[in-house]
């Protein structure tokens, strides 16, 4: 007791003399040290600040330029070349929202499908199932526009030969993203602990039921988040819809099967911006500001999803 | 390990349903060689190899016709340099930042917006950067003269480059920032324990540890430059130039798929097909760069405990 | 949230979707069907981009008052449109030059019989900048500058020039997809998809070529006569010398053909199949009589009375 009523104090001095001295020294630094040290620690804002003021740049940009031609016609009127005032964009959302309601009919179950496959049921040293992962991994770094080569060749003409129809924008749209989806799937499926499979198997579930009733809920927030992100990409995407024939001047509201003609947001936004007149610089700017909200409430509500639903196991 | 093998139909499938979609894939790559391979062959009928792989005049639709693809390999390369020269800094500096010296609130405002930058419609991108990168950025900021000079051109690659370089800064920031977060704890404890100042760490000892990781986020984003055709189209033109100047209108393999194949030529005719051959070209490089990227991951790859 | 109530919110959003396209479709026909007349069905249109502006604003117009007729245009180029109207894709082609003898042979081959319809001029205008002293020159001079074998590259070195004038030549023109490139070869170099190589090739944007233009006091570069027109004030249009004199690009020197070689006839070419269908008689007809307003507001030169009237004889004598 005595002891420790002695200690205490002197381990109060000993703690002080290290702080101090630590302090003394890290004080002492040199002077090149510090300096070097407070320059590269700015150099690396300076990258972030370049990031964020390219993003800021290009967004007051848009709302700037495009301003002039923010209104209700812009999501209600379609395009026109005699009266560029009032022409909007109401085919080409309509062409597009339909465009990812194809892409995410499709992608959602061959997707997951192929995930589930491959993170489920297949043996890794076989040489086939290598050659798919390969594959998938190729295939998220082809660029889009070959893609649209695939899908005039393949798609539009070809063994499907579907016309010009959106049903083949939507089928090319989705091989584009595909890719992106199986991985984002079979990172959700990884997560779920092998545990849990261990522990359905053994209560005499069969592997189906196991992914059915346990994997697959648990990983449906990352596959949700990973669709999402696809989809967001899908819907920005103009290189292959314009191989495939997504025309411009479509004045009605197009349909999946329809022979009419389609078109779709970024492509009559790439359309605008081509023309020289002022009106039509200006609605493709406003073009662009209905995207970014849009892809920005779709990449939000990913994250949000990512962040509330993540299990941590 | 316990495998349920069940003797109803239904496992079996099950199982091979989800094979089909996993196998789609395959299908998937093969109609895309297919469907480039066939023209190419009957290009390559009409024009010599040689003129096409060495020659540096690109011009398919002039009489006489010459079919140097050097021209618009060259012109690809000259956006993504530029591209690269800004991405890389910044990307990697962002990284380091967000990964070493951001405070958690920081990160939880920076990470996102990065997220945003990376989400954005390449065709919005491509309209920035020739209506506000070329005009307000690039030409009040270039020295008069130098390489030709920048005024009085309505498309320039440099101002391509710099959309190029912006849209693929998160690619790099993000995964880099991942590798690095990845690097264990372990190492930067030690580092700092023996002395080191945190620029010192990140450089020396964080920064090699996530080497591979950050190498391949670089080729990815090379990958994505190299395909981009939006950006390219509105911001650099359709001359097709042999030259890496950034003061230049040039044209890359993906403008000119983009241009040609949705322009005036008829199916049949050998600039129809060169589309297809300028999309082998363009296929194989990236599918290159992809197998390079994850031999590099897989051979700097540190292993820790 | 349980997988249940996840299948509910897909479900959902789908109906949500295709619901606002239900409802999208079915406002349209409600809402104009009080002006609907009594034609219906669809017409297809393809082909050139330069004549399309035209046929869109004519299009709009017409199915402002047919609200059951959709009309599509596309713009693959006079080429490409072509090659889908000789292969029964589309009913009516839009056409920035005559049609070639190889696209004749196709439809003959596709059973496609058509009139070509003359339904504005164009005055393909060479632009120059405000601060050059040049005000015109012949078609010689000309293929001198744009020949395939050009060494010019200095104002200065045109042959037979009055101004002086020392300044590096910056050239401007389309790419080799636009009907404007292949007409502009033919007329001035003698044949089409002649031209010197190193100008600045601006693809389908013809704006670029004012911008470069403007920019650069050497600068030249050639389009659609719109483009002269929408920028005036910035550039100078040169006069051209086809042997008779100096003639200015206008709507009366190209509507009297003094405008020469480069006032271009632009057409759309309609099929006798198409023709069967009464929506696109009407059309066509509508299409006449309405061009004229349209063309010039959109830069073009409109026809003259006389030019009209034969149009409409060829229009008639289609598929009667």
């Amino acid at each position: 007791m005595e002891a420790g009523r002695a200690t205490a104090p002197r381990n109060r001095l000993a703690v002080a003399g290290a702080r101090s001295t630590t302090e003394a020294m890290l004080r002492n630094q040199p002077r090149s040290d510090v300096i070097r040290n407070a320059v590269f620690a700015g150099l690396l804002l300076l990258a972030v600040l370049i990031a964020l003021a390219g993003l800021l740049a290009l967004v007051i940009q848009a709302f700037a330029k495009g301003s002039s031609a923010l209104s209700l016609d812009l999501i209600t009127n379609p395009p026109s070349t005699a009266f560029p005032e009032k022409a909007g964009y109401r085919p080409a959302i309509i062409g597009s929202l339909q465009l990812i309601a194809g892409v995410m009919l499709f992608v959602v179950p061959v997707g997951v499908g192929a995930a589930l496959y491959l993170e489920e049921y297949a043996d890794s040293s076989r040489w086939w199932n290598r050659l798919v992962e390969v594959n998938i991994q190729n295939l998220a770094a082809v660029p889009s526009i070959i893609y649209g080569i695939l899908g005039l060749a393949f798609i539009v003409r070809g063994p499907l030969d579907l016309g010009f129809i959106l049903a083949a924008g939507s089928l090319t749209l989705a091989l584009l993203v595909l890719p992106m989806v199986i991985i984002a799937s079979r990172e959700a499926l990884r997560a779920v602990p092998d545990s849990i499979r261990q522990g359905s198997l053994a209560l005499g579930a069969t592997q189906w039921q196991t992914i059915r009733t346990q994997v697959l809920p648990a990983s449906i927030p990352g596959i949700a988040t990973g669709v999402i992100l696809a989809v967001s990409r899908a819907l920005g995407e103009t290189a292959p819809l314009l191989l495939v024939g997504a025309t411009v001047f479509v004045t009605f509201d197009p349909t999946p099967f329809g022979t009419d003609g389609y078109s779709a947001m970024p492509v009559q936004i790439f359309n605008y911006a081509l023309r020289p007149q002022e009106e039509f610089q200006a609605l493709a700017a406003a073009g662009i500001l209905v995207m970014l909200v849009v892809l920005l409430a779709m990449n939000s509500f990913a994250i949000w999803l990512r962040n509330r639903y993540e299990q941590r196991w | 390990m316990l495998q349920a093998e069940s003797k109803r139909y239904g496992e079996r499938a099950i199982k091979w349903l989800l094979a089909l979609c996993a196998a789609l894939s395959v299908l998937t790559t093969t109609a895309i060689v297919i469907s480039l391979i066939g023209p190419t062959i009957g290009f390559f009928e009409i024009v010599p190899a040689d003129d096409f792989f060495f020659g540096v005049d690109w011009t398919p639709q002039f009489e006489p016709p010459s079919f140097g693809v050097l021209s618009i390999v060259a012109g690809t390369l000259n956006v993504t340099l530029w591209g690269m020269l800004f991405a890389i800094p910044v990307g990697l500096g962002s990284a380091v930042y967000l990964s070493e010296y951001a405070s958690p609130r920081v990160r939880k405002t920076v990470k996102p917006a990065l997220e945003v930058l990376a989400g954005i419609p390449t065709v919005a991108i491509g309209f920035f950067a020739v209506s506000f990168i070329l005009p307000e950025v690039v030409v009040p900021l270039w020295p008069d003269g130098l390489l030709g000079g920048a005024e009085g051109k309505p498309f320039l690659a440099l101002a391509a480059g710099l959309g190029i370089g912006l849209m693929v800064v998160p690619i790099i920031a993000s995964m880099s920032d991942d590798a690095m977060r990845a690097v264990p704890r372990g190492l930067h404890e030690g580092a700092y324990a023996l002395g080191a100042t945190k620029a010192k760490v990140a450089t020396r000892v964080i920064f090699p540890a996530a080497l591979s990781g950050i190498v391949a986020s670089i080729v990815l984003a090379i990958s994505r430059a190299v395909g981009e055709t939006m950006i390219v189209v509105l911001a650099a033109g359709s001359t097709p130039k042999f030259t890496l100047n950034p003061v230049e209108s040039i044209q890359a393999m993906t403008s000119y798929i983009a241009t040609t194949a949705t322009g005036d030529i008829s199916t049949g005719s050998v600039d129809y097909k060169s589309v297809f051959a300028v999309g082998t070209v363009l296929f194989a490089m990236t599918l290159v760069m992809n197998v390079v990227s994850i031999r590099l991951v897989r051979k700097y790859r540190e292993v820790y405990e | 949230m349980t997988s249940s109530k996840w299948l509910a919110a897909i479900v959902a959003a789908a109906i949500l979707a295709s619901g606002i396209t239900a409802c999208g479709s079915s406002d349209d026909e409600t809402a104009s069907g009080s002006s609907g007349g009594d034609l219906s069905g669809s017409i297809r249109i393809d082909g050139s981009s330069t004549v399309a502006p035209l046929t869109e604003a004519v299009a709009e117009q017409f199915m402002a008052e047919n609200s059951d007729v959709r009309v599509t245009v596309g713009t693959s180029g006079t080429g490409g449109g072509f090659e889908k109207f000789c292969a029964g894709e589309t009913d009516i082609s839009d056409a920035s030059r005559e049609i070639e003898p190889e696209e004749v042979e196709a439809c003959n081959k596709g059973g496609v019989g058509f009139k070509d319809v003359h339904i504005a001029t164009d005055a393909l205008t060479v632009m120059i900048n405000n601060e050059n002293p040049v005000s015109c020159l012949t078609v010689e001079q000309l293929a001198a500058i744009w020949g395939p074998d050009s060494k010019i590259d200095n104002w200065s070195e045109i042959p037979d020039l009055k101004e002086s004038y020392d300044e590096e030549l910056a050239l401007f023109g389309p790419g080799t997809d636009s009907g404007t490139f292949d007409y502009f070869t033919e007329s001035i170099n003698g044949e089409e998809g002649v031209s010197r190589r190193d100008y600045n090739n601006v693809g389908e944007d013809d704006n670029a070529t004012v911008k470069g233009v403007e920019g650069s006091p050497g600068g030249m570069g050639y389009a659609g006569f719109s483009f002269y027109t929408e920028n005036e004030g910035s550039l100078k249009a040169l006069e051209v010398d086809n042997g008779k004199g100096c003639v200015p690009p206008s709507v009366e020197t190209a509507q009297d053909g003094s405008y020469a070689p480069l006032s271009r006839p632009l057409f759309i070419y309609p099929s006798e199949q198409a023709l069967q269908k009464p929506e696109v008689k009407a059309f066509i007809a509508y299409y006449l009589e309405n061009v004229g307003s349209v063309a010039e507001a959109l830069g073009f030169v409109p026809l003259t009375e006389e030019q009209l009237t034969e149009s409409e004889a060829a229009a008639a004598k289609i598929g009667a």
